[in-house]
């Protein structure tokens, strides 16, 4: 599993580092995309989280110890108030025992003397007894009659034989209500050994201690013996001598806090301390929730805070990417574009140059040919007698008509490449346009080709060439009427592009062509009427309306027709060196 | 009287039946096969129309032409020229050509032209003669 994953990761960070070298496939700019898009959003949501959760961490380490060091001291201060509340009774009863003789002690009146001090100096003491080493109580006062009774049986008296000095925990005892009884056993040398002096103390007492820790409604505190039974009453989980319903907390003699679930599925803050001396835990339970209510409004805060950083941060980085991407995928689109031209412009240039060198070497002997013939020609013609005199001039004739074709290619070619000088006027361009189809009209006539003028009347007057713009717009025309058949539509429209261009477009509803052949149709030597054309009507067009400063758009499908925009600039920008 | 023609070119292929050809038309046809040459044979005789290719290797068409209208300023001169070239045809004729012809040529244009240019010639002789006469009556009248 690790591998496979290790394996994906090291895969997904290679594609990342290697750039598809494929530059015209849409592919790569999505690629890009991701890229960008991964690596930002890594950079900047990786450190997001790993601060926010470090902050977390430590902000919950602190509002943790913030709210558990208080708990703790109540607990603490509670427990000691426990403690100093018992030892001082111990003490009393101690002392009793020691400062009195035997038989003081076991005389009920002297008893009862004692015990009104003590109730009167000491709050929560119940009742006062002397018992003899029997384990009989000798003698008594308090509001139960328990003279006579032998405890000889009884756990605490056990205990205070063994220990001396002994504080019990809760018990129901001979007079049924929960009680604890503090038993120390006379230990002056030599006089009634294994006489114990007890007293009993009111477990209301205890309630109150823990009432003076001023707990929240959803608080719970109470005391526990060792064993896990309730000394006093719980808000929660018992009442006195029942079994508290959760496992013991570990031993701690100091204020410890566990987190826990109590069995009514409470989320609980649990704190608790051991006495050292005295069979006692004191614990404090408040729900989870409520201590750490601040805290959980922190969290949600940061929680908050931080989706929406990610949720910004996702936005920023994807209209970012976006744009850039795009803007990326614009200028590439812009630059192949521009090469091509440049690439296609060259290619028309070096063209056009061999096709005037090429031209100009055939001229020559064309000339010869031509006059040779001729003369063939003048010697046939001039002389009255001469055998197959016929026969000889039509050869002549064919010679000098082959001649005249060449001519008429090598002038084109030649035209193609000339350098003619471009003469700017300032005309109107519906003018040449009209001028251009008195020149086709006779032929649209003939074969019934529906002429469609939309000449925008506010035209501007454009500085340009006129006559070389109307070969333009005769070859163009001438186009469009070979690629109609008979009845076909041609229409013209002329428009203002923007504030420097104005625009011809020629539309026909002709055959059309496909791609491949719009690719080629500005190239010299490129042509589709096999046999009757030069291919080089459009490569020449081309060449004059990119010399006058403007440009020309094809588009076409394929037994649609087509439209042949050419953009004029309105001031004259010829070009040099073409 | 025959229109006297010169004709000049390289290639010797293209002026003799070319010659031929012109003298077959009337024309007093002398040839030459260079500038050079053309302009030794302007030197000794008078030439009405000079028929001039404009690139020859050695002198090339337009210096021959300056040369020539130096010599014999009245000859009109038809410059000749491959299609590539017509700009040094306009150069020669801003030097004083009559006109200028494109390789390889229909034989009825360059007479044409040839006449035109020897009508101007005539012309412009015709009008120097009367200047010269009107002057010589002039004097006469003191």
């Amino acid at each position: 599993m690790f591998r496979w994953l290790r394996k994906k990761l090291k895969e997904f960070f290679s594609t990342l580092r290697e750039f598809p070298d494929y530059a015209e496939s849409p592919e790569r700019y999505k690629l890009l995309r991701r890229n960008i898009v991964v690596l930002m959003l890594v950079v900047t949501i990786l450190p997001l989280t790993l601060m926010g959760l470090i902050n977390h961490y430590l902000y919950r380490q602190a509002m943790h110890d913030e709210i558990v060091r208080p708990l703790k001291i109540l607990v603490n201060k509670t427990k000691h108030s426990f403690e100093l509340f018992l030892a001082e009774r111990l003490s009393t009863v101690s002392f009793i025992a020691s400062s009195y003789t035997c038989s003081e002690l076991a005389d009920n009146n002297n008893l009862s003397r004692i015990f009104s001090v003590m109730k009167k100096e000491f709050i929560g003491v119940v009742d006062l007894g002397f018992l003899d080493p029997n384990g009989v109580q000798v003698s008594y006062d308090g509001p139960y009659k328990l003279r006579g009774k032998n405890y000889k049986d009884h756990d605490w008296y056990k205990e205070t034989r063994v220990r001396g000095a002994y504080v019990s925990d809760v018990f129901l005892g001979y007079r049924k209500l929960p009680h604890i009884v503090m038993a120390v056993e006379r230990s002056v040398p030599g006089v009634c050994l294994g006489c114990v002096l007890r007293a009993t103390i009111d477990t209301n007492r205890f309630m109150e201690l823990i009432a003076s820790m001023r707990l929240e409604p959803d608080s719970d505190a109470f005391l526990l013996n060792k064993k896990g039974v309730f000394q006093t009453p719980s808000k929660f989980y018992g009442q006195v001598l029942e079994t508290f319903p959760m496992p013991l907390p570990p031993l701690s003699y100091e204020p410890n806090v566990v987190e826990t679930e109590d069995p009514n599925g409470r989320e609980i803050l649990l704190t608790y301390a051991y006495f050292e001396s005295l069979p006692f835990i004191l614990m404090v339970i408040k729900p989870r929730g409520l201590v750490m209510q601040a805290w959980y409004t922190l969290k949600t805060e940061a929680f908050f805070i931080f989706v929406a950083g990610v949720l910004l941060i996702f936005l920023v980085v994807f209209k970012l990417t976006d744009k850039l991407v795009k803007h990326l995928e614009e200028s590439d689109l812009r630059r192949e574009a521009a090469y091509r031209e440049i690439q296609e412009s060259s290619k028309l240039a070096s063209i056009g140059r061999l096709a005037a060198g090429v031209a100009h070497e055939i001229n020559n002997p064309l000339a010869i040919i031509n006059e040779k013939a001729g003369l063939i020609k003048d010697l046939t013609q001039f002389s009255p007698d001469f055998p197959q005199k016929d026969k000889l001039l039509s050869l002549t004739g064919t010679i000098l008509q082959s001649v005249d074709r060449c001519r008429t290619i090598t002038q084109r070619l030649l035209g193609f490449a000339r350098r003619m000088e471009v003469t700017v006027e300032s005309l109107n361009l519906n003018e040449v346009i009209e001028e251009v189809l008195s020149f086709v009209e006779k032929e649209a006539l003939h074969r019934n080709i529906e002429l469609h003028l939309s000449l925008a009347q506010d035209l501007p007057r454009i500085a340009s060439d006129r006559g070389q713009l109307q070969q333009v717009f005769l070859n163009i025309i001438n186009n469009a009427f070979e690629a109609v058949e008979d009845g076909g539509r041609v229409t013209i429209t002329s428009f203002e592009v923007d504030d420097d261009t104005v625009a011809v477009s020629i539309q026909d509803n002709g055959q059309g062509m496909t791609q491949e052949v719009m690719n080629h149709i500005f190239e010299p030597f490129f042509t589709t009427k096999r046999g009757k054309g030069t291919g080089l009507g459009l490569s020449i067009t081309y060449g004059i309306v990119k010399k006058l400063g403007g440009d020309i758009k094809v588009a076409s499908k394929l037994g649609e027709g087509t439209t042949f925009t050419v953009f004029l600039p309105k001031k004259a920008q010829a070009r040099k060196g073409e | 009287m025959k229109v006297r023609v010169l004709l000049v070119d390289d290639e010797e292929q293209f002026v003799e039946p070319l010659a031929m050809r012109l003298e077959a038309r009337g024309f007093a046809v002398a040839t030459a096969f260079n500038g050079e040459q053309a302009l030794d044979y302007i030197k000794g005789k008078e030439v009405d129309v000079v028929i001039l290719d404009v690139l020859m290797p050695g002198l090339s068409g337009v210096d021959t032409l300056r040369e020539l209208k130096k010599i014999r300023p009245l000859t009109e001169v038809i410059m000749l020229t491959g299609h590539a070239t017509v700009e040094t045809a306009i150069e020669g004729m801003k030097l004083g050509a009559f006109d200028y012809l494109m390789k390889p040529t229909e034989i009825e244009d360059l007479v044409g032209k040839i006449n035109q240019a020897y009508r101007r010639k005539a012309e412009h002789e015709e009008r120097i003669q009367r200047a010269t006469l009107e002057r010589i009556a002039q004097t006469r009248g003191f």
